[in-house]
């Protein structure tokens, strides 16, 4: 039963890892109505030139705050050079756009600072710690820690700063925000930028657990599920959703792999998500839309 | 997506019968000359351009048909792609290998099948869901998929290693491992199936498809049968791209890989459809020209170019940004695809000539 929980613990601390990806998604997806699979190449990005900047030996913070800077240049640069002229495209168009720039960015970050694998040590000590009986490791912790701050900032920047009501207004109905005087193109860059952020965040907790990599990008594909059990709306729907997918990914891993023949996690996240879906068809926290003729 | 695939309704215009005609008699005659043009291309061509351009160009024009008619014609994006390729493969294979006395083409038409009944399973949730929650879904598919062809044996025969040599390709005492007969084979799928894809999308069939992609719901009022359109969609588009990817292992890579299925695949299929005009056939074949070309040209401008001073891998993330920036440029560009951007420039043409 410990052995139970254990598995279940650690499956919910790493799903949680998937919902501070999945975040950067609905942030995006709200405000645009984009589905931007940038998303991974955006945390590769951040990840990158973070590490590059601390291998020069700059201090902490400032690499963090310039590599802020970075992420927001290239909010603003892809809301100027891709959606504005796409506006009013149909979604798909859209998203097959938002992959086009996570060529572009994958491929420039290379160019600019190397295809190599960085270690990334944030200084947090990554021994297990007992709690009640059940074996946690540190780091999972300060990485679920993270993620709760982060969902309470977005929460208080949403509903209580006049940006954050315009965000939601635009989300609402992108029309009627235009008409009533709200700058629809400052705010994508605005939230763009908050993306930028996340992917910040996220790039760096991904970059310490598992080096700073190619293979970084590949978080977008394990944040996928996470966004349709959650729905493609809700902040709070990433975090249920990441939780769900964690668990059930490292539960399947051990009870489900063995009677398969294991790796039974590329995919079973994604039936998972369908069974979700098929009972809710907007994801659980997603709002359904409603069809008028 | 509402004003796709309108050169449907073109013969209702107000030219008349006659003029329907001629262009009718025209359109078949130029297709004539063009099918003649490619049937000889082997006689020129030398085995490089056969193997590494014309034959996976052919190739991916059929998947992108097959997605065509699933997300051009009936609206159900899909990521699949690549995983209903593999099932053609595999199914082709074991075919082939397990009921040699079947003929080439009833072993592949047979492939296609079984990939289109694996279709009808993977369209399921499309009753149910839709938009992105389905392009979603149909990455559980994809990834199944993958995951079972790496995982059981069975499909490969038992293989050891990973990848498994194609069985050899003969019709009606015809060897077909040349690559002239590889590409003479591949051209000949691809041109019935173009043929009943065409038709299918004029049909009953077709226009059914297209209710259901400009508005599900108001189709399903006025008496659709949007469900069985779903599933049948789905049916026919993974048929034709299983056929694909059984031409795919066999006539292009001679090994069947699940890895040359993957994500990667589905995406490029995706973005050949997109950038050639969702709704249109001919836009199949101009986009999967863009996909298979430009990643040579690009090749060879940069070791032409920079060979040996620039380090490959920087070539490599180098072409793969240009290769970003062009389809967005692309997207942004022509938004109805290389199709409408052709047709444009021809109706320019002909007003300029007939002034």
């Amino acid at each position: 039963m410990s052995f139970f929980i254990e598995t279940l613990v650690g499956g919910l601390l790493a799903g949680v890892m998937y919902s501070l990806v999945a975040i950067g998604f609905v942030l995006v997806f709200k405000a645009s109505g984009v589905f931007n699979f940038a998303q991974g190449s955006m945390v590769l990005c951040a990840a990158l030139t973070f590490v590059t900047l601390h291998d020069k030996g700059i201090d902490f913070w400032l690499a963090a705050l310039i590599t802020l800077a970075v992420m927001v240049l290239i909010a603003i640069a892809v809301e100027r050079v891709v959606l504005r002229p796409l506006v009013n495209r149909p979604q798909i168009t859209l998203f097959m756009a938002t992959l086009g720039v996570s060529f572009v960015i994958e491929g420039l970050a290379q160019i600019v600072m190397g295809a190599s694998v960085h270690e990334l040590d944030l200084g947090i000590v990554d021994t297990p710690i007992e709690i009640g009986g059940v074996q946690v490791s540190q780091f999972d912790l300060v990485a679920a820690g993270t993620a709760g701050i982060l969902v309470v900032a977005l929460s208080i920047f949403f509903n209580k700063t006049r940006v954050g009501i315009a965000l939601r207004a635009i989300a609402d109905d992108p029309q009627a925000a235009l008409s009533i005087g709200i700058r629809l193109q400052t705010l994508w860059q605005v939230v763009w930028g908050v993306a930028g952020f996340v992917s910040l965040v996220a790039g760096l907790l991904w970059g310490a657990r598992q080096g700073v990599q190619f293979a970084l990008t590949l978080v977008v594909l394990k944040a996928l599920p996470v966004l349709i059990i959650g729905g493609f709306t809700s902040i709070t729907g990433a975090i249920v959703g990441g939780l769900i997918v964690g668990a059930g990914d490292s539960l399947a891993e051990i009870y489900l792999g063995s009677l398969l023949g294991g790796s039974v996690s590329t995919w079973f996240s994604y039936v998972l998500a369908v069974a979700f879906l098929l009972v809710r068809p907007a994801g659980l926290f997603g709002e359904a839309p409603i069809e008028r003729i | 997506m509402s004003a796709i695939g309108t050169e449907t309704i073109e013969g209702f215009g107000p030219s008349g019968e006659t003029a329907q005609n001629t262009r009718d008699r025209l359109r078949a005659g130029s297709v004539g000359v063009l099918l003649a043009a490619l049937a000889s291309i082997p006689l020129v061509a030398n085995d490089y351009w056969l193997n590494a351009v014309l034959i996976p160009f052919l190739i991916m024009s059929l998947t992108a048909l097959g997605l065509n008619l699933l997300m051009g014609y009936a609206g159900q994006a899909s990521l699949g792609s690549g995983g209903f390729m593999s099932v053609g493969a595999y199914a082709t294979y074991n075919l082939l290998l397990r009921l040699p006395e079947l003929p080439l083409p009833v072993s592949l038409l047979l492939g296609g099948i079984i990939s289109g009944l694996v279709g009808i399973i993977a369209g399921l949730p499309s009753l149910r869901i839709k938009g992105f929650y389905l392009v979603a879904s149909t990455l559980a598919t994809q990834f199944l998929l993958e995951w079972l062809f790496n995982q059981y044996g069975w499909f490969s025969n038992y293989s050891t290693s990973s990848s498994i040599s194609a069985p050899r390709l003969a019709f009606l005492g015809h060897d077909l491992s040349s690559p002239t007969g590889r590409y003479l084979l591949t051209l000949a799928t691809v041109v019935v199936v173009t043929a009943v894809a065409a038709r299918l999308v004029r049909s009953q069939t077709g226009r059914t498809w297209m209710a259901i992609r400009d508005m599900d719901t108001a189709a399903s009022v006025i008496g659709i049968p949007v469900s069985a359109g779903k599933l049948k969609a789905f049916f026919v588009s993974s048929l034709v791209i299983g056929i694909a990817g059984a031409l795919w292992a066999f006539a292009y890579l001679g090994t069947v890989d699940a890895r040359s299925f993957n994500l990667d695949r589905s995406f490029q299929v995706m973005f050949a459809i997109i950038i050639g005009g969702m709704g249109s056939i001919r836009g199949n074949f101009l986009g999967a020209a863009f996909m298979i070309f430009l990643p040579i040209l690009l090749d060879h401008l940069g070791s032409g170019v920079f060979g040996g001073t620039v380090d490959p891998g920087q070539l490599e993330n180098f072409q793969k940004a240009l290769f970003g920036a062009l389809i967005v440029w692309f997207l942004i560009k022509e938004p109805r695809g290389l199709a409408a951007l052709l047709s444009r420039a021809w109706t320019q043409l002909v007003s300029r000539i007939n002034r």
